[in-house]
C-alpha cells in the first residue's frame, strides 16, 4: 500500500510472532455485524493523478493574488517573505508534536520562547501563551479566563458592537450554557459610536469588557480612558488586536489593556481560505495562572546549559482534567513559527515598514474614493488599513461590478448590520500597488454612474 | 553549545527584509496613537535563516526518527499533501470572497464532507472545529443543544472513564456540564455495573474513547451504548484512535450520536510542533440540525448530461449551536487529508488500520515477558505497558523514556494512562517496517537489561541529545517567559 513498508514475508513473520494467522485475527473484539464494512469512496489515486485533480481544483477559483483584493474583515493579504516558508517545511519542524520530551524539543521550545518574547514586547504586555485556534477563540477564552478569574461572582461581559461580529457569535457559542450574560452588542450601543458609550454597561457585576483595535470598522481609538473606567468597575479590559497594525499604533498594554488577544494571521500565514490561522493571547504577569495554552519557560539543563521547558502546565487539562483552565490541548504550532520567523526577518525596521505602506495606501485609497460622487467614508474617526466606505448601490451589487473587472471588493456591512446596507469595508495591504487602487476608484465610478 | 537567543544575536542597522518605496503620496500619521518603541529584532535574512534551521535540529521529529507517542498517531506525513496545501489557488483564497469565486475549494470542502460521513458512519459533519479538543467542545455543546431542545434541562452529567484522554473532563467541565468518572473493569473495559448506577434521567451522555487509552476495543461496546440510550444519554465518541478503526468498523453503525476525527492523526496532516490540528465532528440523523455554522452544501444541482457541476456554498443548520470559530475551519489541513484519502480509497483505508493494529500487536508480542502487560489482550493500534520491575525498585517509566533518546527514539506516551503505574503507551502507527519495531523492542529489551545491571545509566539519561535533564522546578519558580527586556535596553 501507499506508505506502509511491510513485504508479505514481514507481515508473514510478524503474524507468526504474535501467534495468529491473519491480520483479520486481531479485530475479534469488534462486534461480527458491523465488521469491515465496503466504504463507499472512489478507488485510491497515485501521487500523479491526485495533484492533477487537486490541480484542476485550485485552478477553478479566483485567488486574492489574481484578482485585485481589498477584501479584509479578519483576514489580509499581505506578502510572506520567501524565507518564511522554508523554515515551515522543515520536517524537523513540521513532523513534530507538542514538546513534551524538551530534551530532544528545544527547536520548538526555543522558538516558541522567541515567540512569546515577540508578541509581549509588540502588545506591550508581560506574558503570552502559544496559542490559540484564531482571533475568535482567542477572545472566547478571554471570556473564560475572566469568569473563572472572579470566580463566576461578575457574570457580565460587554461586548462591543464594533468587536468582529464572527468573534463575538463564537463567544456566544462557547458561553451558551454558562452564567457569563454578554451585553453591549445587542443594541444596547450604536455600533458607530465611540468607546465611551460603553461606559454605562459597567457596573459591580462586570468581569470583561472587550474591545478590538483597530476595530471591526477600521477605526483606531485610544481606549486609555475606557481601561481607567473599566478598572474603576473593578473589571478587566481585553483589546483584540491586528498584530500588523501594531507595527506602527501605540501598543495596547500602553493604555492599560489587561488581555490582549488578536488574529496572528498577518504575520506571514496565508489567507488559506480561512485557516488555520492563529490566536494570539498576551496578559499580564499577576494573570499567568488563570491564562490557558501552553507556555515555555527558561531554565537549565543538568550540564548547565540554557534551555526552554513547557512550564505551569498544572493549569492544563492533561494535569488538572475537569479543573483545567481550558480544554485547549493542540494548538497552532505551526502558525506560531511562522509568525516568529515574520516578525524576526521584518525586524523593528520592516514591521514598522509594512505597517506604514498599508496605512499610506489606505489613506490614498480613501481619499480618491471619498471624493467620489455617491461616495462617502462612513466615519472620520482615525484608522490602519481598513475603512467603512459608504456606497451609492447595495454592496453586493458593487461587489459583481467589480469581480467583472477583476477586482475583489470589500465586506459587505450589512450581513451583519441590518442598517448598514449600502456600507463596504475595504482593506488595503502593501500589495496593493497605486495602479490598483486607481483601478478601483475608477470602476467604483462607474458603478455609481451605471 | 546552547543556542542564543535572538535578542542577543540582534545588531542594531540590520535589516533581513525591504518592502517597496510608497508609491502613493504619504499621509499624516495619526496623532498620539502611533509608538515609541518596536521591540523586534534586527538581523539579517541569512542569519535568521541559519538561526531557525540550527533550532529545528535540535528537535526530534517523524522525519528524523521513530515516534511511537500513545494516541498522537505520529505516522509519517506525506510530501505531496504539502505541495498540495500551498497550491496558489488553494494558499491565496479569503474566506470571505464571494462563492462563485471558490467553487473549487467548495467542492473539495463538500467532498471531504462527505467521505468523512461515509467513513464513520454518520449523517451529517462539520469541519469547521480547529482541533481534537475542539470537536470535543463542539460534540458536547451539540449533546446539550439535543437535551434542552427536548426540555431535558435536567440532563447536566456526562459520564467519562478514568482511561479517558485529559481533553475529555475539561471539554465537559468547560460546557457547564457535571463529570462523572467511570472505573474500568479489570480487563480494561468500562464497568458496567458502575455504568448501571449513572444511568438515570440527569445523563447528558458518556464520551468514550473507543479503541480506549489502554489501546483496547471495548469488549461490551454494544451494551455500554444500549445502556446509555436506554437511559436517554448520547455517546459521544472521542475519534482520536480512529487510526484502528478505518474499514473496520464505523462508528455510526455502532451507535455512536456524535464523534470527532483527527485529521492530524489518522488522515495524516502533520502535527505541526503542537498544531494546527483539525477536528471535524460527524453526527448521527437526531443530531445533524445542531452542527456549528456553517457547514458545506449544495445550494443548486449540477446536470451530468449537460456537464454542470453542482454549485457549492455555506449552509446554515436551522438549530445550530452556533459558530465554533471564524471562517470555515482549517482549510490548509482539509486540502492534506483529502489528498491522503483520495490515494488510499477504501482498501489503503483498511490497510492503514489494518497495519497499525498488526505493527501494534508485533511489538507488543517482542516486549511481553520483559515488560508487564496490565491488560494483556489482542490490542488494537497501540498498547500500555508498565516501566517497573520489582527488581530495579529506583527506575520509572520516566528513566526508561529518557534513555531512549539515546538510541534516537522519540520516548512513548509516559505517565498515561493514569490507571496504569508508570504507564509507558506506544503507538507505533502503520508507516514503521519490521527493521524499525525491531530495533526499537531491542532497545527496550536492552534497556530492562540496565535497569538492573547499571540503573545510574537510566537515572543519569539521556546522554547522547545536545541537551540533558532539564530542571522544570526552576522554569515554574522563577517565571522566565520572555526576553522583551533585552530590546528595549
Amino acid at each position: 500500500m501507499m506508505y506502509t513498508p511491510h513485504t508479505d514475508a514481514d507481515r508473514e513473520a510478524m503474524l507468526r510472532t504474535i501467534g495468529v494467522k491473519n491480520i483479520a485475527d486481531l479485530f475479534q473484539d469488534v462486534p461480527a455485524a458491523h465488521r469491515f464494512p465496503e466504504l463507499a469512496l472512489p478507488s485510491a489515486m497515485t501521487e500523479m493523478e491526485i495533484l492533477a485533480e487537486l490541480q484542476a481544483l485550485a485552478w477553478a477559483n479566483d485567488t486574492a493574488r489574481e484578482l485585485i483584493c481589498f477584501l479584509g474583515a479578519g483576514a489580509y493579504n499581505h506578502y510572506i517573505p520567501a524565507a518564511v516558508d522554508a523554515i515551515l517545511r522543515r520536517g524537523e519542524f513540521y513532523t513534530a508534536y507538542t514538546p513534551y520530551q524538551p530534551e530532544i524539543s528545544q527547536g520548538t521550545l526555543q522558538a516558541i520562547f522567541e515567540y512569546q518574547s515577540l508578541i509581549a514586547g509588540l502588545t506591550g504586555m508581560e506574558v503570552c501563551n502559544a496559542s490559540h485556534y484564531d482571533g475568535a477563540t482567542a477572545v472566547a477564552e478571554a471570556v473564560n479566563m475572566s469568569h473563572h478569574h472572579f470566580r463566576g461572582k461578575r457574570p457580565k461581559v460587554v461586548l462591543s458592537p464594533a468587536v468582529h461580529p464572527q468573534y463575538r457569535d463564537t463567544v456566544r457559542t462557547y458561553t451558551q450554557d454558562s452564567d457569563v450574560v454578554l451585553v453591549g452588542d445587542q443594541g444596547e450601543v450604536d455600533p458607530t459610536a465611540n468607546p465611551q458609550a460603553l461606559l454605562p454597561l459597567l457596573d459591580d457585576t462586570t468581569s470583561l469588557v472587550v474591545v478590538q483595535y483597530p476595530d471591526f470598522f477600521g477605526r483606531v481609538f485610544d481606549y486609555t480612558d475606557l481601561a481607567k473606567a473599566v478598572h474603576q468597575a473593578g473589571g478587566l479590559l481585553c483589546v483584540a488586536v491586528n498584530p500588523l497594525a501594531l507595527g506602527l499604533l501605540k501598543p495596547p498594554g500602553e493604555f492599560g489593556a489587561d488581555i490582549v488577544t488578536g488574529e496572528g494571521q498577518p504575520l506571514g500565514i496565508p489567507l488559506s481560505y480561512g485557516g488555520p490561522y492563529l490566536g494570539l493571547f498576551a496578559t499580564r504577569q499577576e494573570y499567568v495562572r488563570r491564562m490557558a495554552g501552553r507556555l515555555v519557560g527558561e531554565t537549565v539543563d543538568n550540564r548547565g546549559q540554557r534551555a526552554y521547558v513547557l512550564t505551569l502546565t498544572a493549569r492544563e487539562q492533561h494535569i488538572r482534567r475537569e479543573r483545567a483552565t481550558s480544554n485547549i490541548c493542540t494548538n497552532q504550532g505551526l502558525m506560531v513559527l511562522a509568525a516568529t520567523v515574520y516578525l524576526s526577518l521584518l525586524g523593528k525596521h520592516g514591521l514598522r515598514q509594512v505597517a506604514e505602506l498599508c496605512y499610506h495606501k489606505a489613506h490614498y485609497a480613501a481619499l480618491r474614493i471619498a471624493s467620489l460622487r455617491g461616495y462617502s467614508l462612513w466615519s472620520n474617526e482615525p484608522f490602519f488599513n481598513e475603512f467603512a466606505l459608504r456606497c451609492p448601490r447595495p454592496i453586493d451589487e458593487v461587489n459583481d461590478f467589480l469581480l467583472d473587472q477583476g477586482i475583489l471588493g470589500g465586506y459587505a456591512l450589512g450581513r451583519d448590520y441590518p442598517d448598514f446596507e449600502k456600507v463596504m469595508l475595504l482593506a488595503v495591504t502593501e500589495m496593493n500597488s497605486k495602479e490598483d487602487i486607481d483601478a478601483l476608484v475608477d470602476v467604483l465610478r462607474e458603478v455609481s454612474h451605471a | 553549545m546552547p543556542e542564543h537567543l535572538m535578542c542577543e544575536l540582534s545588531v542594531p542597522g540590520r535589516v533581513g527584509f525591504r518592502f517597496p518605496k510608497p508609491d502613493v503620496p504619504l499621509a499624516p500619521l495619526p496623532e498620539g496613537l502611533t509608538r515609541e518603541q518596536l521591540p523586534l529584532p534586527e538581523m539579517a535574512e541569512v542569519d535568521v535563516v541559519r538561526y531557525f534551521t540550527r533550532l529545528s535540529q535540535l528537535n526530534h521529529s517523524v522525519d528524523t526518527g521513530f515516534y511511537p507517542l500513545g494516541s498522537c498517531t505520529m505516522k509519517y506525513n506525506p510530501k505531496i499533501n504539502e505541495e498540495a496545501a500551498r497550491l496558489a489557488g488553494f494558499a491565496h483564497l479569503h474566506p470571505l470572497q464571494q462563492v462563485e469565486t471558490t467553487q473549487g475549494a467548495l467542492a473539495m470542502m463538500y467532498t471531504l464532507q462527505e467521505w468523512l460521513k461515509e467513513i464513520g458512519g454518520f449523517a451529517g459533519v462539520s469541519l469547521q472545529p480547529a482541533a481534537g479538543a475542539h470537536g470535543e467542545l463542539t460534540g458536547v455543546l451539540i449533546i446539550r443543544a439535543y437535551h434542552t431542545s427536548r426540555g431535558d434541562t435536567q440532563r447536566t452529567r456526562i459520564l467519562i472513564p478514568d482511561s479517558a484522554h485529559g481533553t475529555n473532563p475539561a471539554t465537559s467541565a468547560m460546557s457547564g456540564m457535571e463529570v462523572v468518572e467511570l472505573r474500568s473493569d479489570r480487563r480494561g473495559n468500562v464497568d458496567l455495573q458502575a455504568l448501571r448506577s449513572h444511568c438515570d434521567d440527569t445523563l447528558a451522555g458518556l464520551m468514550l474513547t473507543n479503541p480506549n487509552t489502554l489501546g483496547l476495543f471495548d469488549e461490551n461496546l454494544a451494551e455500554i451504548i444500549r445502556l446509555v440510550h436506554a437511559a436517554g444519554g448520547l455517546v459521544y465518541g472521542d475519534g482520536a484512535n480512529m487510526n484502528a478503526l478505518l474499514g473496520i468498523v464505523r462508528p455510526g453503525d455502532l451507535g455512536f450520536d456524535v464523534l470527532h476525527y483527527n485529521l492530524h492523526k489518522t488522515f495524516s496532516t502533520p502535527h505541526g510542533g503542537g498544531g494546527p490540528g483539525s477536528g471535524p465532528v460527524g453526527v448521527a440523523a437526531h443530531l445533524v440540525d445542531f452542527l456549528p455554522d456553517p457547514i458545506l452544501g449544495i445550494l443548486e444541482e449540477g446536470d451530468e448530461e449537460e456537464d454542470l457541476p453542482p454549485f457549492y456554498g455555506f449552509v446554515t443548520p436551522p438549530r445550530t449551536i452556533g459558530r465554533m470559530k471564524a471562517f470555515h475551519g482549517h482549510f490548509g489541513m482539509f486540502v492534506r487529508a483529502f489528498t491522503y484519502i483520495a490515494m488510499h480509497g477504501p482498501q489503503g483505508l483498511r490497510a492503514i488500520s489494518d497495519y497499525a493494529v498488526l505493527n501494534a500487536n508485533y511489538l507488543l508480542a517482542r516486549l511481553r515477558g520483559t515488560y508487564h502487560v496490565p491488560y494483556d489482550r489482542i490490542c488494537m493500534h497501540e498498547f500500555v505497558l508498565e516501566g517497573r520491575w520489582a527488581d530495579a525498585p529506583d527506575i520509572h517509566a520516566l528513566d526508561i523514556a529518557k534513555r531512549l533518546m539515546d538510541f534516537k527514539f522519540h520516548p512513548p506516551t509516559n505517565y498515561f494512562p493514569l490507571i496504569v503505574h508508570e504507564a509507558l503507551m506506544i503507538e507505533p502507527t502503520e508507516t514503521e517496517s519490521k527493521e524499525t519495531l525491531d530495533a526499537f523492542a531491542d532497545t527496550l529489551i536492552q534497556i530492562a537489561a540496565e535497569a538492573r545491571s547499571d540503573p545510574d545509566l537510566l537515572k543519569t539519561a539521556p546522554h547522547n541529545t545536545p541537551y540533558g535533564r532539564l530542571d522544570e522546578v526552576k522554569a515554574a519558580k522563577e517565571l522566565v517567559l520572555c526576553c522583551v527586556a533585552e530590546y528595549t535596553r
